[in-house]
Protein backbone atom coordinates (compact mmCIF):
# COMPACT_ATOMS: atom_id res chain seq x y z
CA UNK A 1 0.00 0.00 0.00
CA UNK A 2 1.44 3.39 -0.92
CA UNK A 3 2.49 5.78 1.85
CA UNK A 4 -0.07 8.42 0.98
CA UNK A 5 -2.88 5.93 1.64
CA UNK A 6 -1.42 5.13 5.07
CA UNK A 7 -1.20 8.85 5.89
CA UNK A 8 -4.75 9.40 4.67
CA UNK A 9 -6.00 6.46 6.74
CA UNK A 10 -4.25 7.74 9.88
CA UNK A 11 -5.63 11.25 9.34
CA UNK A 12 -9.16 9.93 8.78
CA UNK A 13 -9.06 7.62 11.78
CA UNK A 14 -7.73 10.44 13.95
CA UNK A 15 -10.67 12.62 13.00
CA UNK A 16 -13.07 9.68 13.53
CA UNK A 17 -11.82 9.23 17.12
CA UNK A 18 -13.18 12.69 17.97
CA UNK A 19 -16.09 12.68 15.54
CA UNK A 20 -17.63 9.64 17.30
CA UNK A 21 -18.34 11.17 20.72
CA UNK A 22 -18.90 14.73 19.44
CA UNK A 23 -21.16 13.44 16.68
CA UNK A 24 -23.12 11.55 19.34
CA UNK A 25 -23.68 14.83 21.17
CA UNK A 26 -24.71 16.45 17.90
CA UNK A 27 -27.33 13.69 17.50
CA UNK A 28 -28.53 13.72 21.12
CA UNK A 29 -28.77 17.52 21.24
CA UNK A 30 -30.12 17.84 17.69
CA UNK A 31 -27.24 20.00 16.59
CA UNK A 32 -26.88 18.78 13.00
CA UNK A 33 -27.72 22.18 11.60
CA UNK A 34 -25.34 23.79 14.05
CA UNK A 35 -22.57 21.55 12.70
CA UNK A 36 -23.42 22.62 9.16
CA UNK A 37 -23.15 26.27 10.11
CA UNK A 38 -19.76 25.78 11.69
CA UNK A 39 -18.58 23.79 8.69
CA UNK A 40 -19.71 26.40 6.21
CA UNK A 41 -18.07 29.13 8.22
CA UNK A 42 -14.81 27.25 7.77
CA UNK A 43 -14.88 28.43 4.15
CA UNK A 44 -14.90 32.01 5.37
CA UNK A 45 -11.83 31.00 7.35
CA UNK A 46 -10.13 29.88 4.17
CA UNK A 47 -11.02 33.20 2.55
CA UNK A 48 -9.57 35.09 5.51
CA UNK A 49 -6.42 33.02 5.30
CA UNK A 50 -6.09 34.01 1.64
CA UNK A 51 -6.67 37.73 2.16
CA UNK A 52 -4.41 38.00 5.19
CA UNK A 53 -1.87 35.55 3.73
CA UNK A 54 -1.77 33.51 6.91
CA UNK A 55 -1.78 29.75 7.35
CA UNK A 56 -5.13 28.50 6.04
CA UNK A 57 -5.49 25.76 8.68
CA UNK A 58 -4.98 28.28 11.45
CA UNK A 59 -7.42 30.73 9.85
CA UNK A 60 -10.07 28.01 9.62
CA UNK A 61 -9.66 26.99 13.27
CA UNK A 62 -9.85 30.60 14.46
CA UNK A 63 -12.85 31.32 12.25
CA UNK A 64 -14.77 28.23 13.47
CA UNK A 65 -14.08 29.16 17.10
CA UNK A 66 -15.26 32.74 16.53
CA UNK A 67 -18.46 31.62 14.80
CA UNK A 68 -19.14 29.12 17.62
CA UNK A 69 -18.83 31.89 20.22
CA UNK A 70 -20.95 34.23 18.10
CA UNK A 71 -23.68 31.57 17.84
CA UNK A 72 -23.72 31.08 21.60
CA UNK A 73 -24.04 34.84 22.14
CA UNK A 74 -26.80 35.19 19.55
CA UNK A 75 -28.72 32.20 20.92
CA UNK A 76 -28.69 33.66 24.40
CA UNK A 77 -30.05 36.98 23.19
CA UNK A 78 -32.82 35.39 21.21
CA UNK A 79 -34.99 37.50 18.92
CA UNK A 80 -35.26 35.04 16.02
CA UNK A 81 -35.67 31.28 16.04
CA UNK A 82 -32.44 29.30 16.30
CA UNK A 83 -32.89 27.40 13.04
CA UNK A 84 -33.55 30.62 11.13
CA UNK A 85 -30.46 32.16 12.68
CA UNK A 86 -28.39 29.11 11.76
CA UNK A 87 -29.78 29.15 8.24
CA UNK A 88 -28.77 32.78 7.78
CA UNK A 89 -25.29 32.36 9.23
CA UNK A 90 -24.65 29.04 7.54
CA UNK A 91 -25.34 30.18 4.02
CA UNK A 92 -23.98 33.69 4.44
CA UNK A 93 -20.62 32.39 5.62
CA UNK A 94 -20.56 29.83 2.79
CA UNK A 95 -21.39 32.50 0.21
CA UNK A 96 -18.89 34.95 1.69
CA UNK A 97 -16.21 32.29 1.53
CA UNK A 98 -17.01 31.44 -2.11
CA UNK A 99 -17.04 35.10 -3.19
CA UNK A 100 -13.79 36.00 -1.46
CA UNK A 101 -12.02 32.88 -2.68
CA UNK A 102 -13.34 33.60 -6.20
CA UNK A 103 -11.93 37.13 -6.15
CA UNK A 104 -8.63 36.60 -4.35
CA UNK A 105 -7.67 33.11 -5.46
CA UNK A 106 -4.76 33.26 -7.89
CA UNK A 107 -4.32 29.54 -8.01
CA UNK A 108 -2.94 29.18 -4.46
CA UNK A 109 -5.80 26.93 -3.36
CA UNK A 110 -8.04 24.35 -4.92
CA UNK A 111 -11.59 25.25 -3.88
CA UNK A 112 -12.90 21.76 -4.61
CA UNK A 113 -10.46 20.28 -2.14
CA UNK A 114 -12.02 22.40 0.59
CA UNK A 115 -15.62 21.85 -0.48
CA UNK A 116 -15.41 18.08 -0.87
CA UNK A 117 -12.22 17.20 0.99
CA UNK A 118 -8.89 15.93 -0.20
CA UNK A 119 -7.91 13.23 2.22
CA UNK A 120 -5.38 11.73 -0.20
CA UNK A 121 -3.38 14.98 -0.04
CA UNK A 122 -3.05 14.74 3.76
CA UNK A 123 0.58 15.13 4.81
CA UNK A 124 2.67 14.74 7.94
CA UNK A 125 1.90 18.32 9.00
CA UNK A 126 -1.82 17.51 8.88
CA UNK A 127 -1.21 14.41 10.99
CA UNK A 128 0.50 16.57 13.61
CA UNK A 129 -2.42 19.02 13.68
CA UNK A 130 -4.88 16.15 14.06
CA UNK A 131 -2.78 14.49 16.77
CA UNK A 132 -2.53 17.75 18.75
CA UNK A 133 -6.27 18.31 18.46
CA UNK A 134 -6.89 14.83 19.81
CA UNK A 135 -4.44 15.52 22.65
CA UNK A 136 -6.45 18.63 23.60
CA UNK A 137 -10.03 17.54 22.94
CA UNK A 138 -10.08 13.91 24.11
CA UNK A 139 -8.99 14.52 27.75
CA UNK A 140 -11.33 17.53 27.91
CA UNK A 141 -14.18 15.42 26.62
CA UNK A 142 -13.54 12.69 29.19
CA UNK A 143 -13.24 15.24 31.98
CA UNK A 144 -16.49 16.97 31.01
CA UNK A 145 -18.36 13.77 30.12
CA UNK A 146 -20.74 13.65 33.09
CA UNK A 147 -21.75 17.35 33.02
CA UNK A 148 -22.14 17.12 29.23
CA UNK A 149 -24.55 14.20 29.60
CA UNK A 150 -26.36 16.08 32.38
CA UNK A 151 -26.94 19.22 30.31
CA UNK A 152 -28.03 17.07 27.37
CA UNK A 153 -30.79 15.55 29.50
CA UNK A 154 -32.10 18.72 31.13
CA UNK A 155 -30.22 22.01 31.36
CA UNK A 156 -32.19 23.48 34.25
CA UNK A 157 -32.02 20.31 36.32
CA UNK A 158 -28.27 20.28 35.72
CA UNK A 159 -28.03 23.95 36.77
CA UNK A 160 -29.94 23.34 40.02
CA UNK A 161 -27.64 20.39 40.71
CA UNK A 162 -24.65 22.69 40.41
CA UNK A 163 -23.37 21.97 36.89
CA UNK A 164 -21.84 25.09 35.28
CA UNK A 165 -24.23 24.83 32.33
CA UNK A 166 -23.11 27.86 30.29
CA UNK A 167 -19.41 27.00 30.53
CA UNK A 168 -20.04 23.35 29.66
CA UNK A 169 -22.06 24.36 26.59
CA UNK A 170 -19.32 26.72 25.43
CA UNK A 171 -16.76 23.93 25.86
CA UNK A 172 -18.89 21.57 23.75
CA UNK A 173 -19.30 24.14 20.97
CA UNK A 174 -15.58 24.90 20.93
CA UNK A 175 -14.64 21.22 20.81
CA UNK A 176 -17.09 20.73 17.97
CA UNK A 177 -15.65 23.74 16.14
CA UNK A 178 -12.10 22.37 16.50
CA UNK A 179 -13.07 18.96 15.18
CA UNK A 180 -14.93 20.47 12.24
CA UNK A 181 -11.90 22.59 11.43
CA UNK A 182 -9.63 19.55 11.22
CA UNK A 183 -12.23 17.32 9.54
CA UNK A 184 -12.55 19.81 6.68
CA UNK A 185 -9.36 18.47 5.14
CA UNK A 186 -10.77 14.95 5.13
CA UNK A 187 -14.31 15.23 3.81
CA UNK A 188 -14.67 18.91 2.96
CA UNK A 189 -16.93 21.69 4.14
CA UNK A 190 -20.10 20.29 2.59
CA UNK A 191 -19.79 16.77 3.99
CA UNK A 192 -18.40 17.24 7.49
CA UNK A 193 -21.77 16.98 9.24
CA UNK A 194 -22.24 13.58 7.59
CA UNK A 195 -19.07 12.29 9.24
CA UNK A 196 -20.37 13.53 12.61
CA UNK A 197 -24.00 12.47 12.40
CA UNK A 198 -24.13 9.26 10.35
CA UNK A 199 -21.72 7.05 12.36
CA UNK A 200 -23.41 8.17 15.61
CA UNK A 201 -26.89 7.44 14.23
CA UNK A 202 -25.65 4.09 12.92
CA UNK A 203 -24.26 2.96 16.25
CA UNK A 204 -27.50 3.73 18.12
CA UNK A 205 -29.14 0.37 17.47
CA UNK A 206 -26.28 -1.64 18.90
CA UNK A 207 -25.74 0.15 22.19
CA UNK A 208 -27.39 0.73 25.55
CA UNK A 209 -25.19 3.39 27.17
CA UNK A 210 -23.95 6.80 25.97
CA UNK A 211 -20.32 5.64 26.24
CA UNK A 212 -20.88 2.59 24.07
CA UNK A 213 -22.53 4.80 21.49
CA UNK A 214 -19.64 7.27 21.44
CA UNK A 215 -16.99 4.54 21.06
CA UNK A 216 -18.93 2.54 18.47
CA UNK A 217 -19.54 5.74 16.48
CA UNK A 218 -15.76 6.27 16.36
CA UNK A 219 -15.21 2.72 15.16
CA UNK A 220 -17.90 3.04 12.49
CA UNK A 221 -16.34 6.36 11.44
CA UNK A 222 -12.96 4.62 11.00
CA UNK A 223 -14.56 1.84 8.93
CA UNK A 224 -16.21 4.48 6.76
CA UNK A 225 -12.91 6.23 6.15
CA UNK A 226 -11.20 2.94 5.32
CA UNK A 227 -14.10 2.01 3.00
CA UNK A 228 -13.92 5.40 1.28
CA UNK A 229 -10.17 5.08 0.77
CA UNK A 230 -10.62 1.55 -0.57
CA UNK A 231 -13.24 2.67 -3.07
CA UNK A 232 -11.04 5.57 -4.07
CA UNK A 233 -7.94 3.38 -4.47
CA UNK A 234 -9.55 0.62 -6.54
CA UNK A 235 -12.22 2.49 -8.49
CA UNK A 236 -10.79 5.98 -8.49
CA UNK A 237 -13.83 7.57 -6.81
CA UNK A 238 -13.45 10.81 -4.80
CA UNK A 239 -12.33 9.65 -1.33
CA UNK A 240 -14.32 12.00 0.97
CA UNK A 241 -17.72 11.44 -0.64
CA UNK A 242 -16.95 7.69 -0.82
CA UNK A 243 -16.33 7.64 2.94
CA UNK A 244 -19.68 9.38 3.51
CA UNK A 245 -21.42 6.85 1.23
CA UNK A 246 -19.78 3.97 3.10
CA UNK A 247 -21.17 5.28 6.38
CA UNK A 248 -24.62 5.83 4.84
CA UNK A 249 -24.59 2.19 3.68
CA UNK A 250 -23.65 1.07 7.20
CA UNK A 251 -26.54 3.19 8.48
CA UNK A 252 -28.97 1.49 6.13
CA UNK A 253 -27.73 -1.91 7.28
CA UNK A 254 -28.21 -0.83 10.92
CA UNK A 255 -31.88 -0.18 10.19
CA UNK A 256 -32.34 -3.91 9.66
CA UNK A 257 -31.56 -4.47 13.30
CA UNK A 258 -34.33 -4.09 15.87
CA UNK A 259 -33.56 -1.35 18.38
CA UNK A 260 -32.43 -2.81 21.69
CA UNK A 261 -32.55 -0.10 24.33
CA UNK B 1 -51.96 18.46 67.80
CA UNK B 2 -48.43 17.59 66.80
CA UNK B 3 -49.23 18.41 63.20
CA UNK B 4 -50.28 21.94 64.05
CA UNK B 5 -47.18 22.45 66.14
CA UNK B 6 -44.92 21.49 63.25
CA UNK B 7 -46.78 23.84 60.98
CA UNK B 8 -46.16 26.73 63.31
CA UNK B 9 -42.39 26.30 63.29
CA UNK B 10 -41.74 29.14 60.93
CA UNK B 11 -38.90 30.90 62.77
CA UNK B 12 -36.22 29.54 60.43
CA UNK B 13 -37.58 29.57 56.92
CA UNK B 14 -35.52 27.69 54.32
CA UNK B 15 -36.18 30.37 51.75
CA UNK B 16 -37.86 33.73 51.99
CA UNK B 17 -38.70 36.06 49.15
CA UNK B 18 -39.41 39.75 49.60
CA UNK B 19 -41.36 41.69 46.97
CA UNK B 20 -39.95 39.52 44.24
CA UNK B 21 -40.53 40.94 40.80
CA UNK B 22 -39.60 39.65 37.38
CA UNK B 23 -40.32 41.37 34.10
CA UNK B 24 -39.30 40.92 30.49
CA UNK B 25 -39.46 43.93 28.17
CA UNK B 26 -41.53 45.90 30.69
CA UNK B 27 -44.04 43.06 30.90
CA UNK B 28 -44.43 42.03 34.50
CA UNK B 29 -44.51 38.25 34.93
CA UNK B 30 -44.06 37.99 38.67
CA UNK B 31 -45.27 40.94 40.68
CA UNK B 32 -44.11 41.66 44.24
CA UNK B 33 -44.30 38.14 45.58
CA UNK B 34 -43.34 37.58 49.18
CA UNK B 35 -43.47 34.10 50.56
CA UNK B 36 -41.59 31.84 52.88
CA UNK B 37 -40.88 28.13 52.76
CA UNK B 38 -40.19 26.14 55.89
CA UNK B 39 -39.06 22.66 56.74
CA UNK B 40 -41.72 19.99 56.92
CA UNK B 41 -44.31 22.17 55.25
CA UNK B 42 -45.95 21.74 51.87
CA UNK B 43 -46.74 24.92 49.97
CA UNK B 44 -48.73 24.61 46.76
CA UNK B 45 -48.74 27.28 44.08
CA UNK B 46 -51.88 27.39 42.02
CA UNK B 47 -52.97 29.81 39.34
CA UNK B 48 -54.17 30.01 35.75
CA UNK B 49 -51.88 29.53 32.75
CA UNK B 50 -49.52 32.47 32.41
CA UNK B 51 -49.81 33.34 36.09
CA UNK B 52 -46.04 33.15 36.49
CA UNK B 53 -45.95 29.96 38.56
CA UNK B 54 -43.04 28.38 36.75
CA UNK B 55 -41.20 31.72 36.58
CA UNK B 56 -41.58 32.16 40.33
CA UNK B 57 -40.22 28.65 40.89
CA UNK B 58 -37.26 29.40 38.60
CA UNK B 59 -36.54 32.59 40.56
CA UNK B 60 -36.59 30.65 43.81
CA UNK B 61 -34.26 28.02 42.33
CA UNK B 62 -31.89 30.74 41.14
CA UNK B 63 -32.37 29.83 37.48
CA UNK B 64 -33.59 33.36 36.77
CA UNK B 65 -32.44 36.62 38.30
CA UNK B 66 -35.19 38.78 39.78
CA UNK B 67 -35.73 42.25 38.32
CA UNK B 68 -36.39 43.55 41.82
CA UNK B 69 -36.86 42.23 45.31
CA UNK B 70 -34.80 39.76 47.20
CA UNK B 71 -34.47 36.08 47.99
CA UNK B 72 -32.93 34.90 51.23
CA UNK B 73 -31.76 31.30 51.17
CA UNK B 74 -30.53 29.39 54.16
CA UNK B 75 -26.84 28.92 53.51
CA UNK B 76 -25.86 25.56 52.04
CA UNK B 77 -29.50 24.68 51.42
CA UNK B 78 -29.86 21.40 49.50
CA UNK B 79 -32.62 21.75 46.93
CA UNK B 80 -34.11 18.83 45.03
CA UNK B 81 -35.77 19.94 41.81
CA UNK B 82 -38.26 18.01 39.75
CA UNK B 83 -38.79 19.75 36.41
CA UNK B 84 -42.18 19.92 34.76
CA UNK B 85 -41.29 17.42 32.12
CA UNK B 86 -38.24 15.91 30.62
CA UNK B 87 -37.80 15.13 26.97
CA UNK B 88 -35.01 12.72 26.37
CA UNK B 89 -34.33 12.07 22.72
CA UNK B 90 -34.70 8.37 21.94
CA UNK B 91 -31.28 8.61 20.28
CA UNK B 92 -29.72 8.87 23.76
CA UNK B 93 -29.35 5.38 25.22
CA UNK B 94 -29.89 5.95 28.93
CA UNK B 95 -31.26 3.59 31.56
CA UNK B 96 -33.19 4.80 34.59
CA UNK B 97 -30.37 3.57 36.81
CA UNK B 98 -27.81 5.61 34.87
CA UNK B 99 -30.08 8.67 34.89
CA UNK B 100 -30.29 8.49 38.68
CA UNK B 101 -26.53 8.06 39.02
CA UNK B 102 -26.00 11.42 37.31
CA UNK B 103 -27.25 13.17 40.47
CA UNK B 104 -24.42 14.91 42.34
CA UNK B 105 -23.00 13.44 45.57
CA UNK B 106 -26.01 11.39 46.62
CA UNK B 107 -26.74 10.84 50.29
CA UNK B 108 -28.97 7.90 49.46
CA UNK B 109 -28.15 4.90 47.31
CA UNK B 110 -30.12 4.41 44.14
CA UNK B 111 -31.62 1.23 45.64
CA UNK B 112 -32.89 3.09 48.72
CA UNK B 113 -34.51 5.81 46.65
CA UNK B 114 -35.91 3.31 44.15
CA UNK B 115 -37.60 1.52 47.02
CA UNK B 116 -39.05 4.73 48.45
CA UNK B 117 -40.43 5.88 45.10
CA UNK B 118 -41.34 2.32 44.02
CA UNK B 119 -39.37 2.34 40.79
CA UNK B 120 -37.16 -0.68 41.53
CA UNK B 121 -38.62 -2.64 38.61
CA UNK B 122 -37.82 0.22 36.19
CA UNK B 123 -34.10 0.66 36.89
CA UNK B 124 -32.83 -1.24 33.85
CA UNK B 125 -35.42 0.28 31.46
CA UNK B 126 -34.38 2.91 28.91
CA UNK B 127 -35.74 6.18 30.20
CA UNK B 128 -37.47 7.34 27.03
CA UNK B 129 -39.78 4.31 27.12
CA UNK B 130 -41.35 5.09 30.50
CA UNK B 131 -45.00 6.06 30.81
CA UNK B 132 -46.02 9.48 32.14
CA UNK B 133 -46.49 8.27 35.70
CA UNK B 134 -43.25 6.26 35.70
CA UNK B 135 -41.28 9.23 34.37
CA UNK B 136 -42.63 11.47 37.13
CA UNK B 137 -41.64 8.97 39.82
CA UNK B 138 -38.15 8.64 38.31
CA UNK B 139 -37.76 12.44 38.26
CA UNK B 140 -38.91 12.55 41.87
CA UNK B 141 -36.35 9.89 42.75
CA UNK B 142 -33.59 11.97 41.13
CA UNK B 143 -34.66 15.02 43.13
CA UNK B 144 -34.51 13.00 46.35
CA UNK B 145 -31.08 11.43 45.91
CA UNK B 146 -29.12 14.20 47.58
CA UNK B 147 -31.52 14.20 50.56
CA UNK B 148 -32.95 17.66 49.89
CA UNK B 149 -33.98 20.04 52.64
CA UNK B 150 -36.32 21.66 50.14
CA UNK B 151 -38.11 19.81 47.39
CA UNK B 152 -39.32 21.91 44.45
CA UNK B 153 -41.82 20.19 42.16
CA UNK B 154 -43.13 21.80 38.98
CA UNK B 155 -46.47 20.14 38.24
CA UNK B 156 -45.44 16.75 39.60
CA UNK B 157 -48.55 14.95 38.38
CA UNK B 158 -48.39 16.13 34.77
CA UNK B 159 -49.34 13.40 32.33
CA UNK B 160 -50.46 11.07 35.12
CA UNK B 161 -53.96 9.58 35.32
CA UNK B 162 -56.22 10.50 38.22
CA UNK B 163 -55.52 7.42 40.32
CA UNK B 164 -51.81 7.86 39.73
CA UNK B 165 -52.10 11.52 40.75
CA UNK B 166 -53.53 10.57 44.14
CA UNK B 167 -50.74 8.04 44.62
CA UNK B 168 -48.09 10.56 43.68
CA UNK B 169 -49.42 13.20 46.06
CA UNK B 170 -49.53 10.62 48.83
CA UNK B 171 -45.95 9.67 48.02
CA UNK B 172 -44.88 13.33 48.23
CA UNK B 173 -46.59 13.54 51.61
CA UNK B 174 -44.86 10.40 52.79
CA UNK B 175 -41.50 11.76 51.64
CA UNK B 176 -42.09 15.02 53.50
CA UNK B 177 -42.81 13.01 56.65
CA UNK B 178 -39.73 10.83 56.25
CA UNK B 179 -37.20 13.48 55.22
CA UNK B 180 -38.80 16.36 57.15
CA UNK B 181 -38.13 18.54 54.13
CA UNK B 182 -39.99 21.59 52.92
CA UNK B 183 -41.96 21.18 49.71
CA UNK B 184 -42.91 23.77 47.12
CA UNK B 185 -45.05 22.52 44.30
CA UNK B 186 -47.05 23.84 41.40
CA UNK B 187 -50.45 22.41 40.67
CA UNK B 188 -53.31 23.09 38.31
CA UNK B 189 -55.99 21.35 40.26
CA UNK B 190 -56.42 22.38 43.86
CA UNK B 191 -58.83 19.60 44.73
CA UNK B 192 -56.43 16.74 44.30
CA UNK B 193 -53.64 18.52 46.16
CA UNK B 194 -55.81 19.86 48.89
CA UNK B 195 -55.44 16.87 51.18
CA UNK B 196 -51.67 16.93 50.93
CA UNK B 197 -50.87 20.60 51.30
CA UNK B 198 -50.46 22.91 54.28
CA UNK B 199 -50.56 26.26 52.53
CA UNK B 200 -51.98 27.26 49.18
CA UNK B 201 -50.66 30.31 47.39
CA UNK B 202 -52.97 31.49 44.67
CA UNK B 203 -50.93 33.32 42.07
CA UNK B 204 -51.94 35.55 39.20
CA UNK B 205 -48.67 37.43 38.71
CA UNK B 206 -49.15 38.74 42.26
CA UNK B 207 -50.32 36.71 45.23
CA UNK B 208 -54.14 36.84 45.10
CA UNK B 209 -54.68 35.02 48.32
CA UNK B 210 -52.96 32.43 50.43
CA UNK B 211 -53.62 30.26 53.41
CA UNK B 212 -55.03 26.91 54.36
CA UNK B 213 -56.62 25.13 51.35
CA UNK B 214 -60.10 25.23 52.89
CA UNK B 215 -59.98 28.96 53.48
CA UNK B 216 -58.50 29.67 50.07
CA UNK B 217 -61.29 27.86 48.23
CA UNK B 218 -63.83 30.13 49.84
CA UNK B 219 -61.80 33.31 49.26
CA UNK B 220 -63.47 35.66 46.74
CA UNK B 221 -60.11 36.24 44.97
CA UNK B 222 -59.76 32.50 44.38
CA UNK B 223 -63.34 32.15 43.13
CA UNK B 224 -62.74 35.13 40.84
CA UNK B 225 -59.73 33.46 39.31
CA UNK B 226 -61.07 29.95 38.96
CA UNK B 227 -64.81 30.52 38.83
CA UNK B 228 -67.20 28.09 40.46
CA UNK B 229 -66.53 25.14 38.17
CA UNK B 230 -63.65 23.80 40.22
CA UNK B 231 -65.83 23.60 43.27
CA UNK B 232 -68.68 21.84 41.46
CA UNK B 233 -67.94 19.59 38.50
CA UNK B 234 -64.51 18.22 39.32
CA UNK B 235 -65.35 17.50 42.91
CA UNK B 236 -67.47 14.57 41.73
CA UNK B 237 -64.31 12.51 42.01
CA UNK B 238 -63.75 12.82 45.75
CA UNK B 239 -64.75 9.31 46.74
CA UNK B 240 -62.25 8.15 49.31
CA UNK B 241 -60.22 5.02 49.02
CA UNK B 242 -58.97 3.62 52.25
CA UNK B 243 -56.06 2.01 50.43
CA UNK B 244 -54.40 2.28 47.06
CA UNK B 245 -52.85 -0.27 44.75
CA UNK B 246 -49.70 0.47 42.84
CA UNK B 247 -48.52 -1.43 39.79
CA UNK B 248 -46.96 -4.20 41.84
CA UNK B 249 -50.27 -4.80 43.57
CA UNK B 250 -49.04 -3.97 47.06
CA UNK B 251 -51.16 -1.92 49.43
CA UNK B 252 -49.76 1.32 50.70
CA UNK B 253 -51.01 3.12 53.73
CA UNK B 254 -52.75 6.41 53.34
CA UNK B 255 -50.93 9.64 53.65
CA UNK B 256 -50.87 10.62 57.29
CA UNK B 257 -52.59 13.94 56.62
CA UNK B 258 -54.60 12.66 53.74
CA UNK B 259 -58.13 12.77 54.95
CA UNK B 260 -58.15 15.64 57.37
CA UNK B 261 -57.51 18.88 55.58
CA UNK B 262 -59.22 20.59 58.51
CA UNK B 263 -57.00 19.05 61.18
Amino acid sequence: MPDFIITALLAGCGVAILAGPLGSFAVWRRMAYFGDTLAHSALTGIALGLILSINVNLAVIVCCLIIALLLIALQRNQTIATDTLLGILSHSTLALGLVVVGVFNRGQIDLNAYLFGDILAANTADLWIIASTIAIVLPLLIWLWKPLISITIHEELAQVEGVPVAATKVALMLMLALVIAIAMKIVGVLLITALLIIPAATSRRWVSTPEQMAVLASVIGMFSIAGGLGLSYYWDTPAGPSAVLTSSSLFLISLLRKPTA
Amino acid sequence: MLHTKIMNQTEHPLIQTHDLRFSVNDQVIVDDVSLSLSANKIVTLIGPNGAGKTTLVKLILGLLKPTAGQIIRQSGLRIGYMPQKIQIDSSLPLSVDRFLKLAPKSSFTVTEIAELTRIGHLLSQPIYRLSGGETQRVLLARALLQKPELLVLDEPVQGVDVVGQRELYQLICQIRDELQCGVLMISHDLHLVMASTDTVVCLDKHVCCHGHPETVTSNPAYLDLFGQHQTTGVVGYTHHHNHVHDESGTDHGKCSHGDQPNA
